[in-house]
């Protein structure tokens, strides 16, 4: 048994950073793929995906997210590394462990010429350990709990894209499962659609099922994660529960007040780092900003008060998730420790 | 471990995870036959594949009226008296017997539409998935790489043979509707009775049929090593006819015995007394010989490459 490495950028994290093995849905070792072209597209991810978590597989498009779920699923071969899924190696065991993995990879694939049932019973005829004789009522529940029944007759070619996404995911339920893998479930959704995906995979989540969601936009995803990794040109910046992410942001203090020049003396005391002027305001009434780093915002204002500065106003701004997630994947930004 | 752990799939522990289900036993044979079925229906039920076998069934109506028209009764073929085998002896002997004319539709359907047509399907059989994306659901189904594979060959087969009989049997019938019929005289001179030539009738069909299920095992093959099925289609028919061009040229004689499609016309054979069961046999071989090396090619491509589509 492999022992996955730890969470690429989660430093003595608390207890739920990394799991024992057994209790990873998903765990991979410097999972490598490089193209024949010789283009790196995953670069070592060590992927660690607790069971039962809702795990966001965030980067921007060409990262490769993609190609790493296809990895993950037996489509593609690693060129070095390894993946588990469920605790099965892959790719040289996938027909023993896939069967309890759903997955919807890089958008709904189907015959046009197929109704959206017979799509269903078309994939649920290749799988070998389902009762035949359950199909009828398999394919009826999936295609309910997706709000297809009312379409399902008609022609897969004739259906929206929302309702393409929906059945795609609807073959991911046609039996139970412990692992779904959604590889940009909302990619070209109206906020409608993407309301209905995020719903559906709350459910999901809460009957207990690991769901490893993958997406370009963090905000999709951000409300119902509890977990994410975050990737940059085939590497994994950051790797782990959602708060420590919003933990990584820098919280910035900003002082209203007459006396910048002594302001900015006590932010230097007490070594705030990257102090900055704020924008002008009126006159007699300037703001200076700085990291508020370990320091406590009330010996800040307390030190402020101490050394005679007029403090008129003190506010603590954490980065929102969105600024995190762009400053880990754009440009001129490393994370890498 | 038990020898029903041998097929992947059917260990105990996945029945109870269908969870309050009622679970009977499902033999493993069940559920490959479900996935097999399914297969054809997906060939048979595709109107493209539908209209192509009525465009093959096409063929020995239209040729048999067209001899009938052009040859009255009682006159010789139109091949004048032709070659001394193969298609114009055959063209000969219709006048006097109608079973001929589904010699006559093989023999002719043989050199392009029946290759053709199973070239369509074979082309398509996994490169038509790849190019719809299916391809990467059905193996994370998980179907099976070989499985998969199996599947689509047998289904493959099927359609071949299908298509093969549809020419037997239409000509058949158009040739008994437009044609005297009775004791049949053979390519050899010799005179053997109706039930004698409908048996070779059957024995050359199911000859064409190997030639073709050969055909389908190169479509196979090309089709694992693209997603545009179309151009697997074209590659199987240029093959086909680089393969029967290079045959015709006397050069390349010694090379013939192994082309894929040298053996073909070799059916005439059953037309004979005795029957050619040599040449027979070497059609057979190289037809077995040929759509296994190209299963094997399929297999070993369609196992270790990347789905990517």
């Amino acid at each position: 048994m492999t022992t996955p490495a730890a969470p690429a950028a989660s430093p003595a994290s608390p207890a739920p950073a990394t799991p024992a093995a057994a209790d990873l849905a998903i765990a991979s070792t410097a999972l490598t793929k490089r193209f024949r072209g010789g283009q790196l597209a995953v670069d070592h991810v060590d992927l660690a995906v607790p069971q039962g978590s809702v795990y966001g597989f965030l980067g921007p498009n060409g990262s490769g997210k993609t190609t790493t779920i296809r990895m993950l699923l037996g489509l593609a071969y690693p060129t070095s590394g390894s993946a588990e899924l469920l605790g099965v190696p892959m790719p040289d065991h996938a027909t023993e462990v896939l069967d309890k993995v759903g997955s919807l990879v890089e958008g709904p694939a189907f015959y046009p010429y197929l109704s959206g049932w017979d799509n269903l019973a078309r994939y649920d005829a290749a799988d070998r350990s389902v009762n035949p004789r359950t199909a009828k009522q398999r394919i009826g529940t999936a295609m309910e709990r997706v709000g297809l029944t009312a379409a399902a007759k008609k022609k897969y070619r004739n259906y929206s894209l929302g309702m393409k996404q929906r059945l795609a995911i609807a073959s991911g339920l046609l039996r139970p499962r412990d692992l779904i893998i959604l590889d940009e479930p909302t990619n070209g959704l109206d906020p409608q659609g993407t309301r209905e995906v995020r719903a559906l995979v709350r459910q999901i989540a809460a009957d207990g099922i690991t769901v490893f969601v993958s997406s370009h936009l963090l905000a999709e995803v951000e409300q119902v994660c509890t977990h994410v990794g975050v990737m940059r040109t085939g590497r994994l910046v950051f790797q782990g529960p959602l708060p420590e992410l919003r933990r990584t942001g820098a919280a910035r203090i900003t002082v209203h007040t007459a006396d910048a020049e002594m302001a900015a003396k006590v932010f230097a005391k007490l070594g705030l780092a990257d102090p900055a002027a704020g924008a002008p305001g009126v006159p007699g009434d300037d703001t200076i900003t700085a990291e508020l780093g370990d320091a406590a915002p009330e010996v800040v204002c307390a030190e402020l008060v101490h050394a005679g500065v007029g403090v008129r106003g003190l506010a603590i701004e954490s980065p929102s998730l969105e600024d995190l997630f762009v400053g880990l994947t754009g440009e001129g930004f490393d994370v890498e420790h | 471990m038990s020898s029903t752990d041998l097929l992947p799939g059917t260990d105990p522990p996945v029945t109870p995870r269908l969870g309050g289900l009622p679970v009977p036993p499902i033999r493993p044979g069940q559920r490959n036959l479900r996935f097999f079925r399914n297969e054809l229906r997906l060939t048979f039920f595709r109107r493209r594949n539908q209209l192509l076998l009525g465009v093959v069934a096409l063929f020995p109506l239209l040729i048999g009226i067209g001899l009938k028209v052009a040859a009255p009764q009682g006159g010789s073929g139109p091949g004048g008296g032709g070659g001394p085998s193969g298609a114009g002896q055959l063209f000969n002997q219709l006048a006097g017997n109608g079973v001929f004319l589904t010699f006559i539709a093989l023999a002719l359907l043989l050199v392009l539409v029946l290759p053709l047509a199973v070239a369509v399907i074979s082309g398509d059989s996994v490169a038509g998935e790849a190019g719809y994306g299916t391809l990467r659901y059905l193996l994370a189904v998980p179907a099976g790489r070989t499985r998969l594979l199996v599947v689509k060959y047998l289904a493959i087969v099927v359609f071949a043979v299908a298509a093969t009989f549809i020419v037997t049997v239409v000509a058949l019938i158009t040739g008994i509707a437009l044609f005297p019929h009775g004791p049949v005289t053979l390519l050899s001179g010799n005179t053997v009775s109706l039930a004698d030539g409908l048996w070779r009738v059957l024995l050359v069909t199911l000859y064409t049929c190997a030639a073709m299920a050969a055909v389908g095992a190169i479509g196979l093959a090309i089709s694992t090593f693209t997603e545009h099925a179309i151009g697997a289609i074209a590659a199987i028919t240029i093959l086909v006819v680089g393969s029967e061009v290079v045959d015709q040229v006397p050069q390349f004689a010694a090379a013939g015995p192994y082309l894929p499609t040298h053996w073909w016309a070799y059916f005439d054979s059953f037309l004979r007394m005795p029957m050619d069961t040599t040449s027979i046999w070497h059609g057979l071989l190289s037809f077995g010989v040929y759509a296994a090396v190209f299963f094997l090619i399929a297999w070993a491509r369609f196992t270790s490459a990347d789905v990517t589509s």
